[in-house]
């Protein structure tokens, strides 16, 4: 045994503990406690609407939001927007349609069914307009993004279900707009971000404290901007995540009671075999 | 599927079917009365656990595929449409792509429980070579699956995976062209990837009858590695083997709706949920965790011709494991030191599949080369040689003995638990 | 019926061997297509047309990449550094040895017109970067000079060169 222990040992060090040299590099994003977290998470609705605010307000100039519905807004689950609500946010926007009896296309104004429209026709007018650097879609960028968990945290994680690595980065980037440091090569048109691969990131800081206003009391700064517009984001990217966990619970206690009575009739079968060997 | 049933029909409309198509016959004698080691422990489970995965990723996917569209243009979308609009869908979806890794998780226990037990010696040989083509269809359809969501790394993935054709001298090219249908991963592509992807599981299905035809022509291994002798040493298979399975089998999808109800993405790739884009290299382009000991093994070798053949050589040597290990004894109950040496094959395989998971550069390659060293050794030098010069314990006379003094010393020496 | 050995064919084996054959031909020929469907249809080689680039816009130093075949193609506008560095360069030491001359066309050294995809496991390579000034891949960890020269890493050959001319001092056909 004691061989078997120091051979594992070697194994081991040559796996893991060899290549720690390569380790370092890009800080990792701060964690943020977010409501819809864990087994029983939920998504904060007041969150969602000033996040959906934010976004609005903010990020669609630029990002489009190209798999969501109006309808979305309106939905279990999600900001908890009413039907009617929903109906006159879709009908702020202009959505093309067409094309009519002359050929033509044409707008007109958002119905419940419509997807968000796209802020560019196309990938190539994104780019022209921001500088060769194409705004992302925004749909599923909440799950889309990541950062290296690192062995043994990867381990834990799938006890803790911890999993909100994307939402922890999108804030982080959100708050890591600093001035270079000494000696770094700022490329033209980028902006330097702390968490940003490479550090350029080609989008300007995008939101300034009181740029957005809240009407429900919330601190008006980047940080809870931030945290907002990423548990938007999140439902975006996830929004039948509460009936999922939902279900999950109780396929687990089903599951559970049926291991349960599953085992001791397995024991009363093998009862006369282990009785009369 | 093997011996005379003893089936006796009562019911005429049974008798009159018996002798027509004795169907009922063999289920009874394959799945009910099949005489089963009394003593197989929960690893033996895996077996039906993996049955009834495949089952469940066939149905899951057969549904999906009433969802999806394979075209570049279309792929990513009507996932997500499935994932946000289709009734149910995201949880067939997450049932489908954790079910995948399920299925590895089981077919991987499933080997070491052969490798341990050493269930591929003779008369076993052709139900565990069965078993590795089943073992290489499920990768070949792994992969194929993974590309179908259209992003990036799915398409890199797919770019990566091809390429590996183009090391064979002369032809290499022109096989890679003919996989794609272009001359770059495309739409082409796309579409027969989403063909095979559906015809493989069936071809699976079909080995897998025959490793269960072989299984019952040579009958169960077990953890003495010694042959049933009397029927105390057996148990019928139903109910006695059908309700430790199916216990088990219910833990196991305890794991399988931790993983689809609580951390679905857990086990894929951030990058999958950007869209594919050809012209944009992610900077780590990493495989499903079911396929890293094989890629840290191709990433190990500088030549890339030799590192293909590696990576192939090191799935087609358990082909030969049969004759690669020289030793009488089946079990490593009664091997004391292969069972060191297995776990630490164990811990070398762990170890490559991490190092597949990080960039190939410093240490990481180093570590990298050396384990894939001992990888190919523990086949080509461990293995014969320890049946040679291991001294190994006294086997049990037979199960029936074994259980009996189970807990007890067997002969001279303490039991081994595995 | 067991008259004929193997050592002395007789007719009767002759025809056995002729029926085998002729339905082995058949086999063949019903397999061919079912191969061949899987080749670039018709519409993809159409596609894969040459395609004519100007190179007036490409400042010095510059790297510029164009798409043929779904091929990305670098078109590198070497600075005199970079081509008399890619000149200079000990072929011995070279895992795939090839003057600099035979990567670029006579005349147009300041051109270097390459497929930009790693010989090894087929990624984009990055340019300027590495070593070596030239390319550098990040899948694997490929270093290639400025003349697409494999230098370090596992891809076993140098960047493929795509079939291309000059149509003029500022216009190249790619194909």
């Amino acid at each position: 045994m004691k061989m078997q222990k120091l051979a594992l040992a070697i194994v081991l060090a040559v796996g893991f503990a060899l290549p720690a040299q390569a380790a370092g590099e890009t800080e990792h994003p701060p964690r943020v406690k977010w409501s819809f977290a864990g087994p029983f998470g939920l998504y904060d609705r007041a969150q969602l609407q000033r996040g959906f605010k934010v976004y609005r307000e903010v990020c669609q100039a630029c990002h489009s939001l190209s798999l969501l519905s109006f309808r979305n807004l309106a939905e279990p689950g999600g900001p908890g927007f009413t039907e009617a609500q929903a109906r006159v946010i879709a009908e702020e926007y202009r959505v093309q349609d067409g094309p009519n009896d002359a050929g033509e296309m044409f707008e007109r104004p958002g119905r419940l069914a419509d997807r968000f429209p796209k802020p560019f026709p196309n990938d190539n007018a994104a780019r022209a307009a921001n500088g060769g650097a194409l705004p992302p879609d925004m749909s599923v960028i909440a799950k889309a993004r990541t950062y290296e968990r690192g062995f043994p945290w990867f381990l834990f994680d799938i006890v803790t279900q911890f999993q909100e690595q994307g939402p922890d980065y999108i804030v982080a980037l959100m708050n890591g707009y600093e001035d270079p440091p000494q000696g770094f090569q700022l490329p033209p048109g980028s902006h330097y971000n702390k968490y940003f691969p490479g550090h350029a990131i080609g989008m300007p800081k995008p939101l300034s404290d009181g740029q957005v206003t809240y009407d429900d009391g919330a601190p008006q700064t980047v940080d809870q901007y931030a945290k907002d517009v990423t548990a938007f984001l999140m439902w975006a990217a996830e929004p039948h995540m509460e009936a999922r966990k939902r279900i999950g619970f109780q396929v687990m206690i089903f599951l559970l009671v049926f291991a349960g009575l599953m085992y001791f009739t397995k024991k009363k079968v093998w009862a006369d075999v282990h009785a009369h060997p | 599927m093997s011996g005379h049933s003893t089936y006796q029909p009562q019911h005429p409309f049974m008798k009159w079917m018996e002798r027509r198509l004795p169907i009922a016959g063999l289920v009874y004698s394959s799945f009910i009365a099949y005489p089963t080691p009394r003593n197989l422990n929960y690893w033996w489970t895996f077996g039906g656990i993996l049955t009834v995965m495949l089952a469940a990723q066939i149905i899951t996917g057969v549904v999906l595929a009433m969802h999806y569209t394979p075209h570049v243009d279309f792929a990513f979308n009507s996932i997500e449409g499935i994932m946000r609009d289709v009734n149910y869908g995201r949880l067939l979806r997450y049932l489908h792509s954790n079910g995948a890794s399920m299925f590895f998780i089981a077919v991987y226990v499933h080997i070491a429980r052969g490798m341990y037990y050493g269930s591929y010696k003779e008369p076993r040989e052709v139900l565990w070579i069965l078993g590795v083509i089943i073992y290489l269809l499920m990768m070949a359809t792994g992969f194929m699956g993974y590309v179908l969501p259209w992003g990036q790394m799915s398409y890199w993935g797919a770019v990566v995976i091809t390429n590996l054709f183009s090391a064979f001298p002369g032809v290499g090219e022109a096989i890679v062209t003919w996989l794609w249908g272009g001359f770059a991963v495309g739409n082409p592509t796309l579409n027969r990837f989403f063909s095979l992807h559906y015809l493989l599981p069936f071809v699976i299905a079909g080995v897998v009858v025959l490793h269960v035809w072989a299984l019952h022509v040579v009958g169960q291994n077990n953890p003495t590695g010694v042959e049933p002798k009397t029927d105390k040493d057996t148990v019928a298979f139903t109910p006695y083997a059908t309700v430790k399975d199916a216990f088990f089998l219910i833990c196991f999808f305890l794991l399988y709706g931790w993983f689809v109800f609580y951390i679905p993405n857990y086990l894929g790739h951030a990058d999958n949920y950007i869209p594919a884009n050809p012209a944009v290299t992610p900077a780590h382009i990493v495989p499903e965790w079911y396929y890293l000991p094989f890629y840290a093994i191709l990433r190990a070798i500088p030549d890339k011709l030799m590192g293909v053949l590696a990576l192939g050589g090191s799935i087609l040597i358990l082909a030969f494991l049969p004759w690669l290990d020289t030793s009488k004894v089946r079990s490593a109950r009664y091997r004391p030191l292969y069972r060191q040496f297995f776990w630490i094959f164990i811990a070398t395989v762990v170890g490559l599949g991490y190092l597949g998971s990080k960039p190939p550069e410093g240490g990481y390659v180093i570590a990298a080369r050396i384990l894939t060293i001992y990888y190919f050794a523990h086949f080509l030098i461990v293995l014969p040689l320890l049946g040679l010069f291991e001294k190994t314990k006294p086997l049990p006379n037979s199960i029936s003995e074994s259980v009996l003094k189970d807990g007890e010393p067997i002969g001279a020496s303490a039991p081994a638990k595995g | 019926m067991t008259s004929s050995t193997a050592a002395e064919p007789n007719r009767r084996d002759f025809l056995y061997i002729a029926t085998g054959a002729v339905g082995a031909v058949g086999a063949a020929a019903v397999a061919w297509p079912l191969i061949s469907q899987m080749n670039p249809d018709a519409s993809t080689i159409a596609a894969g047309a040459p395609i004519e680039v100007d190179l007036t816009p490409i400042a010095d130093g510059q790297v510029i990449k164009v798409f043929w075949r779904g091929k990305p193609i670098f078109i590198n506008h070497r600075t005199a550094k970079q081509i008399k560095e890619a000149q200079d360069v000990n072929l011995a030491l070279l895992p795939d040895p090839q003057p600099d001359s035979e990567r670029v066309k006579k005349g147009h050294e300041q051109w270097q017109v390459l497929i930009a995809i790693c010989t090894h496991l087929g990624c984009i390579p990055l340019a300027h970067q590495g070593e070596y000034d030239g390319y550098f891949c990040p899948c694997h960890g490929s270093v290639y000079d400025t003349s697409g020269r494999i230098r370090q890493g596992p891809a076993p050959l140098n960047l493929a060169l795509p079939p291309y001319e000059f149509l003029s001092d500022t216009k190249i056909k790619i194909g």
